[in-house]
């Protein structure tokens, strides 16, 4: 029964299943240009946004893989088999009963119309590359709030979009974000006016269905003076045995006095190289808290980020990794302090399971001539075996004299005393794992919406239940 | 009757051999306690009952109801109905003791049953004034930052919330002062009777003086060397257990 010496077989079968849809437009496989002028023409695009494609095909294919300080992993991607774009042809539905069956099944298997109808405030569900569903509550759309998919807010609101887009993570920023920039499809739209406060979230679900595939969705979220608005995004794909590609962008806005909570859950299959760029501009006296839960895929590069760009605004980050055989989550946060008196918290929390590899990452950038600076970071793993792994590169440049930063790390392990002792009282060794884990990660998770929480759980217990025999 | 039964046991930990043939019977509706002095065995006495992974048995058997535990899993052994109360009882951060209880007492009933909750905080809250607990001890983590009363009460909660057939408690005076012991001694006065069989493992006879036993055991070397009535413990407080060493070679009591 010894804690070490256990394989881990992880549990996917939450999202490990496909439907062979048909998709009718296809952009073939591999990228060049050809790929860009494909993307555009099927899209109906503006020329501007061809030459912003083309231009960040180019900055993608001048930046080197970055090999030099990220995992060895990233080289198993080929890019060259990948197929970029899939989609029906059909417009985002407004009703579940003109979603195409085998689509329509797919989502009811995930649980999202029956989580629409108890808790949310809106929902879009992407299948590959476009959105298939799109709906928000007539009294939240009453309020002026807009919650579309980005490639209509592209075509419906030119004027809102471009304000922001490319702003808060230029086409430059990574390797990743150029190759969004370049293939980018879907994702969601969101403007909330002033004043206004959403109450229940907005969600968006992702899924990825076709094998030899990349989903590049684009996310942009602008919430006006004084408002509120949580989004939650949750995702999901068949294990195939070729690598799947999810490469995402992020940008949000919160103009002074707005709060953006944004929460992901991430339980990509054990194949998917997952590598988001997330990031958040906040202005005066404004908050945006990145709550991000990384279960899944092959390896997950991400770091969220807020630019802390006005005066007391307010910048979070609370993430849980697991990784488990074969994973690597190659997670962390960004805070760039630009403004006096802004604040930052980073509560890091990772479990390495089996052969899995959690990699803490933080950048805290705080530069001398502000004043009145703050920043929290703790960040704590648990290796479940010996054969575990984590690693943490905290990079925290705090100048000037009137600004504080305080950093904790830990890393831990379950004894074989602490499962003895549990299973004394009779719980079964996985059963005896899964409530310490649970334990380890308990005050993070308190921090999710309910139903999210109750998830989570759920998920850990699977992973460990899996863990032990 | 109910009853444990350990025959001719031996146990080693690697090469070592720590317990070389002990026999000893306890029934329910008794409380038998176990004395010897450090290193006779005694803690690897309630560790190999429980399934401690650490230690082989290499000869003999431990029979509840007349069947063998030694190839269950310690969890196993545990919902047959066999408790022990830890000599260091781990801390589990971030599990509240409230939900560490429930999902011992949710381990006991059939796959398909759901644990009634309410019933479930109402015998919590029950046995929680029976030991003297205040309430806000449920959200704590299981005994993360407790002081050493506090986990050796714990022990006693879990005892009690568990209800076992038998229930082994290795060094419960260990590390308490007088108050906390006499709490916790009525804690465990208050949960014997019929129902449950209780061997209690000490170095000190202070203990027997707050639960008192049925029948004491003295160990020295790995063996029970003397068994004997409550009178025993009192001997040997008196003469010390250097008194057990001249008497060595003497036939083993009876029980």
């Amino acid at each position: 029964m010894s804690a070490e010496t256990n394989s881990i077989d992880i549990d996917r079968s939450i999202g490990n299943f496909f439907y062979n849809v048909k998709s009718t437009r296809d952009a073939g496989v591999g990228l060049t240009e050809k790929t860009i002028d494909y993307i555009v023409d099927v899209k109906k695009e503006p020329e501007w946004l061809r030459e912003f494609r083309k231009n960040a095909y180019r900055v993608f294919n001048s930046k080197p893989l970055p090999t030099h300080w990220a995992g060895d992993e990233l080289k198993e991607i080929d890019f060259d088999v990948i197929r970029y774009y899939l989609a029906s042809g059909e417009a985002a539905k407004r009703t579940w009963e003109e979603v195409p069956e085998d689509i329509k099944q797919t989502f009811e298997r995930l649980g999202i119309p029956e989580s629409e109808r108890k808790f949310l405030a809106g929902v879009e569900a992407q299948f590959d590359s476009e959105a298939v569903y799109s709906n928000i509550k007539k009294a939240v759309a009453d309020q002026g709030v807009i919650f579309m998919g980005s490639t209509d807010a592209l075509k419906e609101r030119p004027e809102l979009f471009r304000k922001w887009f490319g702003k808060v993570i230029p086409t430059g920023d990574n390797k990743f974000s150029a190759l969004n920039s370049a293939v980018f499809s879907g994702g969601s739209f969101i403007y909330v006016p002033p004043g206004v406060k959403v109450k229940h979230p907005l969600q968006a679900y992702f899924r990825i269905n076709a094998e030899n595939f990349g989903q590049f969705e684009r996310t942009l979220i602008i919430a006006d003076e004084g408002s509120e608005v949580t989004y939650m995004e949750g995702c999901t794909a068949p294990k195939f045995t070729t690598a799947t590609l999810h490469s995402a962008v992020v940008e949000l806005v919160a103009l002074p006095g707005a709060k953006i909570q944004y929460i992901t859950v991430q339980n990509w299959a054990p194949n998917v190289f997952n590598l988001v760029t997330k990031r958040g501009l906040a202005l005066e006296e404004a908050e945006i808290k990145w709550i991000d839960c990384n279960i899944g895929s092959r390896l997950t590069m991400k770091y969220p980020g807020v630019v802390l760009k006005g005066r007391k605004s307010r910048g979070e980050v609370i993430s849980i990794a697991l990784a488990g055989d074969g994973q690597h989550q190659d997670t962390g946060a960004k805070m760039v302090h630009a403004a006096d008196e802004t604040t930052s918290n980073i509560v890091s929390k990772s479990i390495s399971i089996g052969k899995g590899r959690a990699t803490y990452r933080g950048l805290v950038h705080v530069p001398k001539h502000l004043k009145g600076c703050k920043n929290n970071t703790e960040c704590d793993a648990l290796l479940i075996n010996s054969s575990s792994r984590t690693d943490t590169y905290p990079a925290i440049t705090v100048r000037g004299t009137g600004n504080a930063t305080q950093h904790e790390a830990s890393v831990s392990q379950i004894s074989a005393e602490q499962i003895f002792y549990m299973q004394q009282r009779g719980l079964s060794e996985g059963q005896a794992m899964s409530l310490a884990v649970n334990g380890f990660v308990n005050d993070l998770v308190r921090q999710f919406p309910m139903e999210y929480s109750v998830e989570l759980k759920r998920l850990i217990d699977l992973e460990m239940e899996g863990s032990v025999g | 009757m109910s009853s444990i039964v350990i025959q001719d046991l031996h146990v080693s930990i690697g090469e070592k051999e720590i317990i070389r043939g002990l026999s000893l019977e306890f029934s329910k509706g008794e409380t038998h306690a176990v004395m010897g002095p450090n290193g006779s065995g005694k803690s690897t006495l309630a560790k190999v009952m429980a399934g401690h992974p650490d230690y082989q048995v290499t000869e003999g058997d431990v029979l509840m109801d007349g069947v063998s535990i030694l190839e269950m899993e310690p969890d196993e052994r545990s919902r047959k109905g066999l408790f022990m109360a830890f000599q260091y009882p781990m801390e589990i951060p971030g599990v509240s003791n409230a939900n560490f209880l429930r999902a011992a007492v949710q381990a006991r009933l059939p796959e398909d049953e759901e644990l009634d909750a309410i019933e479930f905080y109402q015998r919590l809250y029950e046995k929680m004034d029976l030991l003297d607990i205040r309430r806000e001890f449920t959200a704590r983590s299981v005994n993360e930052g407790f002081s050493g009363g506090e986990k050796k009460r714990n022990e006693i909660l879990q005892l009690a919330m568990l209800e076992p057939a038998f229930a082994v408690l290795d060094e419960t005076d260990s590390g308490l002062d007088i108050d906390a012991l006499k709490v916790v001694a009525n804690g465990v006065n208050k949960i014997r009777g019929p129902e449950i069989g209780i061997l209690l493992i000490t170095h000190y006879q202070r203990l027997l003086n707050y639960i008192v036993p049925d029948f004491v055991h003295v160990m020295s070397e790995g063996r029970i060397v003397r068994s004997g009535g409550r009178e025993l413990a009192l001997e040997l407080e008196s003469k010390g257990y250097d008194w057990l060493k001249e008497k060595k070679g003497e036939p083993v009591g009876a029980n």
